[in-house]
């Protein structure tokens, strides 16, 4: 089982998101997803940037993917999506049918099918690997009963990579609610993202964390945390975990999930530990066909 | 302007009696889902029954007006004849057009059935000229419903960029993430607007009545409270309000309408070829009356384009049965982002 560190979702200033980078070089994890998924207006990094620190990590032995973005609104959009299917170095995440269409047409065939494309049952995800995907992140809202089932109707299945760690990304807007929050319009948001390593957190009226605001993203509030779930993790025979990078200690997360696939910590235990690590409570009830905010414990 | 140039009138049916209303009030498309979860309006108390598709494409094909089946939620593995068997009996039945979202869905009604004419459902996510292309380039389709996220310039730009007809939504509840890339539902109840055809739904809403006030919660989440001289809304998710750093307020969107009126020409001129009114779950009344505005609009452009303007008329029937009794441009107008 391999360990992939997803597209990091928040905007972190240039210095504090290299700095990131270079501490995830010396890391247990396989695979690392770089790139902006999440809104065009961010450019700390811009994509030669990235591509800077995709080679520092090839060289630290890491595969490396490039995400592309979420929601394409404007032709720039498309522009910096056809520079992304272009290059033929790192290999792509497509995070909407646009970037399908782009990659299919350019005849590539390792390219990854994201989280958002919506692949539900095996003819859809047939048709993806017709075009050329290898691998298939399923979408967070998915069981772990659906995706087996989905792989198990499938002729030859992709590898499966599951988000395990990580605020949920639940849902994308043509509005910023960041920028909504500080009373500023999209176009003229002062880049307000950039003072918050996690997004805003939102709580309902009797002061729970529900939410959190990250620009035109809205994530949970709880991080999914599938830890304790590995041996069925396992048994689903999901080939990668996906861990969301976050502002918190996500070096010592990595390494309890590797303690952990390794099996030189138990599931459960490497969990326990990682409560200490988090600066929110867990959810896993999407893994277990349940609501998503749950955190929910076989008995 | 040429009648060529004023976009279909497309209305929403979740009932058959919804159906006739639309289309004696002037409907050019009415559309209806089945009653299960192949369409995102999966509601108790809704949708059609085959004999009742019969009667109202009948009554609908006798006023001229065409009637298109949204069977746009995703099939999952285990359910997935559930869709191809609703696609099956679409094309037995004489629909005029079917609304997809799920690729697999399409190829199967490409593959058996070449003849039915093809949309892609809003619940497609597709928001860009080569995503829409794509899905005509493999499964043929012949109009894409927005989703609505672009403004005016873009929805232009993507008309000019390709051969399918495009389809925006005019009026109704305003959807303000991106349809079939939203997971709130799912993480607050476990259904899903992609996967269940439901967003918020009733069997996890609770009204109570307390000493801070009317309290509404979506599976226990206190999602909003009224105060005696505020009317208590349903608790859809985006539309409560919340604290975020201290304030609390509609930290999503408030409740509110979706109102293209005054925007028609201009969607017109840019090419749109249909105007799609929100509302499969709410009653046969409403639909005329919205139904009856919007046909007036549509058919003043028609008559008299230079003089086209907003009547007060207009808007006073269509505030009485908008979300809040208000009215937004959404994402068309560029500073809601």
């Amino acid at each position: 089982m391999k360990l992939a560190l997803g597209p990091h979702q928040y905007y972190w200033p240039r210095q504090a998101m290299l700095a990131f980078y270079a501490s995830i070089a010396d890391t247990p994890v396989d695979i690392v997803y770089l790139g902006e998924s999440v809104c065009s207006r961010r450019h700390e990094l811009r994509l030669d940037d990235w591509l800077d620190v995709a080679a520092m990590l090839t060289a630290a032995g890491k595969e490396v993917v490039l995400s592309s973005l979420v929601l394409i609104e404007s032709e720039s959009d498309l522009k910096t999506l056809r520079r992304l299917v272009g290059q033929a170095e790192f290999c792509v995440e497509a995070n909407d049918m646009a970037a399908v269409s782009l990659l299919d047409a350019a005849g590539r065939d390792d390219w990854v099918a994201g989280p958002t494309l919506n692949i539900f049952n095996p003819q859809t995800l047939a048709l993806m690997q017709s075009m050329g995907a290898r691998r298939w992140v399923m979408p967070p809202e998915m069981s772990r009963e659906a995706a087996v089932a989905l792989r198990a109707g499938c002729a030859t299945p992709p590898e499966l990579e599951v988000t395990a760690y990580g605020r949920l990304p639940l849902a994308y807007s043509a509005r910023c609610f960041t920028a909504r929050h500080f009373n500023l319009q999209k176009d003229t948001c002062e880049f307000r993202c950039l003072g918050h390593t996690d997004g805003l957190r939102l709580r309902t009226r009797e002061g729970n964390p529900f939410l959190t605001l990250n620009g035109i993203q809205t994530q949970s509030a709880r991080i999914h945390n599938l830890l304790a779930d590995l041996p069925s993790l396992q048994a689903a025979d999901a080939q990668v975990l996906r861990l969301l990078p976050q502002g918190d200690d996500m070096i010592g997360i990595i390494d309890l999930f590797h303690q952990a696939v390794q099996g030189t910590l138990s599931g459960p235990t490497a969990f326990e530990r990682s409560r200490a690590l988090m600066t929110d409570e867990a959810c896993n009830g999407f893994w277990h066909g349940r609501a998503g905010v749950e955190q929910y414990v076989r008995t | 302007m040429s009648s060529a140039n004023v976009p279909e009138l497309v209305c929403p049916a979740g009932s058959l009696p919804a159906l006739k209303k639309a289309v004696d009030a002037g409907a050019d498309c009415v559309y209806v889902g089945l009653r299960n979860a192949t369409n995102a309006r999966n509601f108790t108390g809704l949708n059609f029954s085959d004999a009742q598709l019969r009667e109202g494409i009948a009554h609908a094909h006798r006023a001229g007006s065409k009637v298109l089946l949204a069977l746009n939620t995703y099939p999952q593995t285990h359910n997935a004849a559930e869709w191809t068997a609703a696609v099956d009996a679409a094309a037995e039945l004489g629909m005029d057009a079917l609304i997809l979202a799920d690729p697999g869905l399409m190829q199967y009604a490409r593959d058996t059935h070449p003849q039915l004419r093809l949309h892609l459902s809003v619940q497609g996510s597709a928001t860009s000229y080569e995503a829409i292309n794509f899905y005509h380039r493999h499964f043929g389709i012949q109009r894409a419903v927005l989703p609505r996220v672009l403004s005016l310039p873009q929805v232009e730009h993507v008309i000019a960029h390709t051969p399918v007809e495009i389809e925006v939504f005019g009026f109704g509840g305003l959807c303000v993430m991106v349809e079939g890339r939203c997971a709130l539902s799912a993480y607050a109840t476990g259904e899903s607007p992609n996967c269940n055809g439901a967003c918020s739904p009733g069997s996890h809403v609770r009204w109570e009545q307390t000493e801070r006030g009317m309290e509404t919660r979506l599976n226990g989440i206190l999602i909003d409270r009224f105060g005696d001289d505020e009317r208590a809304g349903y608790p859809t998710l985006c539309k409560g309000r919340f604290e975020v750093q201290d304030e609390t307020y509609y930290a999503i969107e408030e409740p509110t309408s979706l109102n293209t009126l005054e925007l028609l020409p201009t969607l017109a001129a840019a090419g749109v070829r249909a105007i799609k009114i929100e509302g499969r779950q709410r009653s046969p009344a409403y639909v005329e009356q919205v139904t009856r505005v919007w046909r007036a609009a549509l058919d003043r452009l028609r008559t008299d384009p230079e003089h086209y303007a907003v009547q007060p008329g207009w808007m006073a029937t269509l505030n009485k049965v908008s979300e809040g009794q208000s009215h937004t441009l959404g994402a068309y107008y560029r500073p809601w982002k």
